[in-house]
């Protein structure tokens, strides 16, 4: 499709580029996110990629819809699709008893083992498509189909920080203590808020994320070594 | 040059450290958050003389209660119609005022405001995250919730003598319906889903906080069992749940999210709508982006010309005399 242009109210502009998710239409999002951060029109304050779709924000008192609609269709005409070769990050996981409360009922709905879905979500390479919902939720993509399972009917409540969840084909390591609806199958002592003012945040849309395993006895040690803001 | 020690006697829910926010983060899941209510937020500061944007305490409906333990320091308080007590004297919001060591001071809903503004003539010690102080509620990140029980220390507390008394309110801000550009998913509802948001009367719930403000109204009808992919959201969003309800998404708002929406308010009125109370109706108004662009520009014009009169300093009752007759007379057309 021909990339669409959405006015958000004064301030920002909706760049839709397909109508259905895709690995091609996430790749042309983050194309066009880096072919307009290597040349920022004046006026322009952010831009946040998603599945689909960029938001480029700018300040009205600068600038306007029809000049950044300008350039970004000019930055659109110069991009070329390439498969996304994000920096690969590691991220360590305890999938052990204390911190996995739903490995077994996902072991149970998909007919595998628990050792057979700790491996599969080891085996398994994710993208970063987007953060949302809260600060450093990172939602990454790649759940091999046989351990996808849907959401819960019913959240529960207070999930510590760091636990590692899945839900389709998605999987989020957790930045805060909060309600989730998703399979908890890991802890992690990897902090996705770094606390490093250079690099705050440990994930760049269209990374790439594989896992690590660790035990408890690591997990202990690394995890008193870090604390989450 | 001090320092001034208040002990917080008491606090409601959702009073918070905010400076001028944090943007750049959006695509890392951080709104910018800041003050509710930009416009009285930069006032309490311009009236103390502050440079823009330095933290300031934002209180909510709860209210907030303080005992001056240490030092004495001059502070501004704006925002809404709310009811100030000190020294035995019973004022209202958008006034300057000196807390001397042993007094105390109560800010409570009065009647009119969400959001009131504390600015202090000195610098509010308080915890960054990212470069800014300002609180993003959900998670306490920034400056944080101010706790009854604990102390806010102000570094380099000052009298300002020549800055005490009222503080002239904006006037320019409109009083009409809440504008909004449409879209961008308008497209996505029942034909007269959008007529309808901007022909009938929608109210404030109480379901209303820092992240957004839910509505009572007519049910806006999605076109079929729509599930959009999940895409950026801004402050000023009209989302609409599955359900049809209306909420309008605000200074905490998520940076993503797949409800559709209908509308997005432009951004000085996201700031005048924050200041209303659950009951109150709420009226759209469709305007288009060419012209949401111009009503901004035109409000930052008014609203830089308006900061920098009430931050020239008092001086005597007569100057001020003279000077709110001069803001008064000519500025706001």
């Amino acid at each position: 499709m021909n990339a669409r242009f959405k006015s958000i109210a004064d301030h920002a502009l909706l760049v839709t580029l397909a109508d259905d998710i895709s690995d091609d239409a996430h790749d042309l999002v983050i194309a066009l996110d880096k072919a307009i951060a290597a040349n920022m029109p004046v006026g322009v304050t952010e831009t946040v990629p998603a599945l689909v779709n960029l938001l480029v924000s700018f300040d009205p008192v600068v600038t306007d819809h029809a000049a950044v609609e300008a350039h970004v269709r000019e930055c659109l005409e110069a991009v070329e699709i390439q498969a996304t070769e994000g920096t690969v990050r590691r991220v360590k996981v305890c999938y052990e008893a204390p911190f996995a409360p739903d490995l077994e009922p996902v072991a149970s709905a998909t007919g595998l083992s628990t050792e057979a879905v700790i491996n599969a979500h080891l085996a398994a390479k994710f993208d970063v498509l987007m953060y949302g919902f809260a600060p450093g939720y990172a939602y990454l993509s790649g759940a091999p189909e046989q351990i996808q399972v849907p959401r819960k009917q019913t959240p529960i409540r207070d999930v510590p920080a760091g636990s590692v969840i899945i839900a389709g084909a998605q999987c989020l390591i957790t930045t805060l203590t909060m309600p989730t609806g998703w399979s908890i199958i890991g802890r992690s002592p990897t902090r996705i808020l770094t606390g490093d003012p250079k690099h705050p945040f440990l994930f760049d849309v269209g990374d790439r994320v594989t896992f690590q395993r660790i035990d408890l006895a690591t997990f202990e040690r690394l995890n008193s070594e870090t604390s989450h803001e | 040059m001090s320092e001034a020690v208040l002990s917080v006697s008491f606090a409601g829910p959702l009073v918070t450290v905010q400076d001028a926010g944090r943007p750049g983060h959006m695509r890392y899941g951080v709104p910018a958050s800041g003050p509710m209510d930009r416009l009285a937020f930069d006032a309490a500061n311009a009236a103390l003389g502050n440079p823009q944007g330095i933290s300031a305490i934002e209180i909510s409906l709860g209210g907030l209660m303080l005992h001056c333990k240490e030092g004495a320091v001059t502070l501004a308080i704006t925002g809404g119609e709310f009811v100030v007590e000190h020294g035995g004297q019973k004022t209202s919001s958008w006034t300057i005022l000196t807390l001397q060591k042993g007094e105390r001071l109560a800010i409570r809903a009065g009647t009119a405001g969400s959001w009131a503004y504390l600015a202090f003539a000195g610098r509010l010690g308080s915890e960054d995250w990212l470069g800014s102080q300002a609180t993003h509620s959900t998670s306490g990140f920034g400056g944080g919730a101010v706790r009854t029980g604990q102390s806010l220390e102000i570094s380099e507390a000052a009298i300002r003598g020549d800055r005490l008394g009222a503080i002239p309110q904006p006037e320019f801000p409109s009083n009409g319906p809440i504008r909004v550009v449409t879209g961008p998913q308008d497209h996505h509802f029942e034909e007269n889903a959008v007529a309808c948001l901007l022909a009938d009367v929608f109210t404030v719930t109480d379901a209303y906080d820092r992240m957004g403000m839910r509505l009572k109204g007519p049910l806006l009808g999605l076109d079929g069992a729509l599930s959009i992919p999940s895409e950026p959201v801004v402050r000023g969003s009209v989302q609409v749940s599955g359900d049809g309800v209306a909420t309008v998404l605000l200074a905490d708002h998520q940076t993503t999210g797949g409800y559709p929406k209908i509308a997005t308010v432009i951004s000085c009125d996201t700031d005048r709508l924050a200041q209303w109370r659950a009951g109150q109706p709420v009226r759209f108004t469709s305007i288009s982006s060419a012209q949401a662009i111009e009503d901004v520009r035109h409000f930052t014009v008014q609203k830089t010309r308006y900061l920098e009169q009430i931050s020239v300093p008092r001086g005597s009752l007569e100057q001020r005399l003279i000077r709110e007759n001069l803001i008064h007379g000519c500025a706001f057309d």
